[in-house]
């Protein structure tokens, strides 16, 4: 019984990670401007992360947490990185 | 899938819970992100994910792999800290290259400048 509780959270949690990324995806592809862009991938990369941790406890291996450790680091960084290109044209002056 | 069904029945309503309103938050941020019109309209929608949205997942795995092995794991109170404490840094750095942006451009309809005094 519990086990299908979980596996249908699961299923239906990933499902609506998916939609989400699928919705950062559209903002990062039409985004109007470049800041909208850079905003879809933060998204995206929050959404990819919360993803690898729900297939962390689907599998039961605590190996998917350290990758979502590291995306959740490269995130930070490439958001902080393209806000720099935007505002003053390039990263390291 | 084994070791889903050692998890009793009240704890896997529990993580159930917290899995659900953590991407659905998610989802909420991301359809935001698609259906709000300005761009500082929009950068407060994908906060919905980072905070309660990454919490809730994170809470529902700290919740699993603590039953499922008997003992406290809370490593995953890691990545909650980092990313609440990132979020409002990359956005804000964010808003103010799109404000610079704007404003050097004078086009769209930006909010007046914060810092200035009138």
């Amino acid at each position: 019984m519990s086990a299908i509780v979980l596996i249908l959270a699961l299923a239906l949690s990933q499902f609506l990670l998916v939609l989400a990324m699928g919705c950062a995806v559209y903002r990062l592809v039409r985004g109007p401007r470049a800041q909208d862009r850079v905003l879809g991938l933060d998204a995206l990369y929050v959404a990819g992360m919360l993803l690898l941790l729900t297939l962390g406890i689907r599998s039961g291996f605590t190996i998917y947490f350290e990758m979502a450790l590291a995306i959740a680091l490269l995130g930070f960084v490439s958001t902080a990185a393209l806000a720099k290109f935007l505002m003053r044209g390039e990263v390291i002056e | 899938m084994s070791q889903f069904a050692e998890v009793p029945l009240w704890v896997a309503l529990i993580i159930a819970f917290f899995l659900v309103l953590g991407s659905g938050l998610t989802l909420l941020g991301a359809i935001g992100l698609v259906r709000f019109e300005s761009f500082y309209q929009r950068v407060h929608a994908p906060t919905l994910g980072t905070t309660w949205g990454a919490g809730g997942i994170l809470i529902a795995s700290m919740i699993f792999f603590s039953v499922v092995r008997t003992r406290p794991v809370l490593h995953e109170i890691l990545i909650t800290v980092f990313v609440t404490v990132t979020t409002p840094v990359t956005l804000m750095l964010l808003a103010r290259a799109a404000f610079y942006r704007d404003r050097t451009e004078s086009k769209g309809d930006f909010p007046p400048d914060p810092a200035r005094k009138t």
